[in-house]
């Protein structure tokens, strides 16, 4: 039977794996209810309440208050759900990849183009 | 039997979604995605499908972490998208094929696989924005679905390998199947992206086009790969090449290449497009 290998670690990434999915299962329950919009608006009208009403761990709650991303995930967040909180600070996929790469929007967003640049030419497009 | 006409691929990245409600098809970012499209509305007016298996993965509209299945198929009558939390249009119902559903689980637990099955699932914008791409501005989708979805959120995911031998299961479901539907089989998202971390922008042309290459003829060099592998290869969410993968099982033993198209970016991701005959 095949038996799990340990392997390396990929720079820059972290598997959202089951012990992320436990750690993180209060704040990323709390992100699955912004697919009701009433529960968008209880939290725009008071985060720490609903915060609360969620059970979200300090390192949570303190990442959340700060809009910090990368200590979202550190505390367990998924991507997919915390896209929905994301989405209730005006903050689309760019913005938030700027956030954890530490690039200015304008430079994520050009780097995200450069890529494009470097398969010109390549005839990607046709088999 | 079925008579399976082709297989449809492409990514599913939200923002395209907002391009079309926008009507930005020719806008110059978006010009060289949605001209990949011309050739799928081609093919799809020849081949005339009835019926499409699609597989798909959840972003967190239907499932949550409480109970998450590897792999679920849809055995409604109807299926609903809803909010999504982040300001996506809602988009049109699908009429769902249950007794094909049916079918398709029997032969997927006869083949040792153990799926959960959905009288109720909604489906997200992995299903609606490549419907919305294959058949612009419909009223109705002209074909009635099997839903399949692939868990892409939670470690461990299934491997290239199961996911592949899937597919094979559906395919001999379809071939099984007494009625005479024609049937499009769908695989969803990708290719290479990463959203989240450090790493996040991260695209990869050289596996993508690994993929591409492969896909029509040895899609079992796709399997090769470890979970792991893909991720390190493709970036935490190209995983969504399990769709394509599944997808290109289900077509059956032999396949040819009709169309693809290949750009960089759309929004954070690797956007493709591919279709493929059987045979």
């Amino acid at each position: 039977m095949p038996t799990r290998k340990p392997v390396q670690p990929i720079p820059g990434t972290t598997l959202f794996d089951g012990a992320a999915a436990a750690k993180g299962y209060a704040l990323n329950a709390m992100c699955y209810a912004f697919n009701h919009a009433a529960n968008r608006a209880a939290f725009v009208a008071d985060e720490e309440a609903f915060c609360v009403r969620y059970g979200l761990t300090h390192d949570q709650r303190a990442a959340v208050a700060a809009r910090d991303v990368p200590a979202m995930i550190a505390a367990g967040g998924n991507i997919y759900y915390l896209a929905k909180l994301a989405g209730i600070f005006g903050l689309g996929v760019q913005d938030v990849g700027a956030l954890q790469t530490g690039m200015s929007v304008a430079a994520f967003k050009q780097m995200l183009l450069d890529q494009g640049k470097d398969i010109q030419g390549k005839d990607m497009a046709h088999g | 039997m079925a008579d399976i006409v082709g297989a449809y691929f492409t990514s599913h990245v939200p923002a395209i979604g907002g391009a079309i409600h926008r009507g930005d098809q020719q806008d110059p970012y978006w010009k060289p995605f949605f001209d990949g499209f011309v050739r799928v509305h081609q093919w799809l007016a020849l081949t005339k499908p009835d019926v499409a298996v699609v597989f798909n993965n959840d972003h967190g509209l239907n499932f949550f972490l409480d109970c998450l299945p590897t792999f679920a198929v849809g055995a409604a009558d109807q299926y609903h998208n809803a909010d999504e939390g982040w300001g996506l249009p809602i988009y049109k119902p699908f009429a769902g094929h249950a007794a094909l559903s049916w079918h398709i689980v029997e032969q997927l637990v006869t083949d040792e696989f153990d799926p959960a099955t959905c009288q109720k699932m909604q489906v997200d914008h992995a299903l609606s924005i490549p419907f919305e791409l294959a058949w612009p501005g419909v009223d109705a989708w002209p074909v009635k679905i099997v839903p399949i979805a692939i868990n892409t959120v939670q470690h461990p995911l299934p491997s290239a390998k199961r996911c592949l031998a899937l597919g094979r299961s559906v395919h001999r479901a379809l071939t099984s199947w007494p009625g005479q539907e024609r049937v499009v089989v769908i695989g969803t998202g990708g290719l290479s992206h990463q959203l989240d971390g450090a790493r996040a922008g991260f695209m990869n042309p050289d596996y993508d086009r690994f993929c591409l290459d492969n896909l029509a003829r040895n899609p079992d060099l796709l399997t090769r790969h470890s979970i792991h592998d893909i991720v390190r290869l493709s970036g935490t969410q190209g995983v969504e090449i399990l769709n394509w993968i599944a997808a290109r099982g289900a077509l059956g033993p032999f396949a040819t290449e009709v169309h693809r198209n290949y750009h960089i970016p759309i929004s954070n991701t690797a956007a493709a497009t591919m279709v493929l005959n059987p045979a």
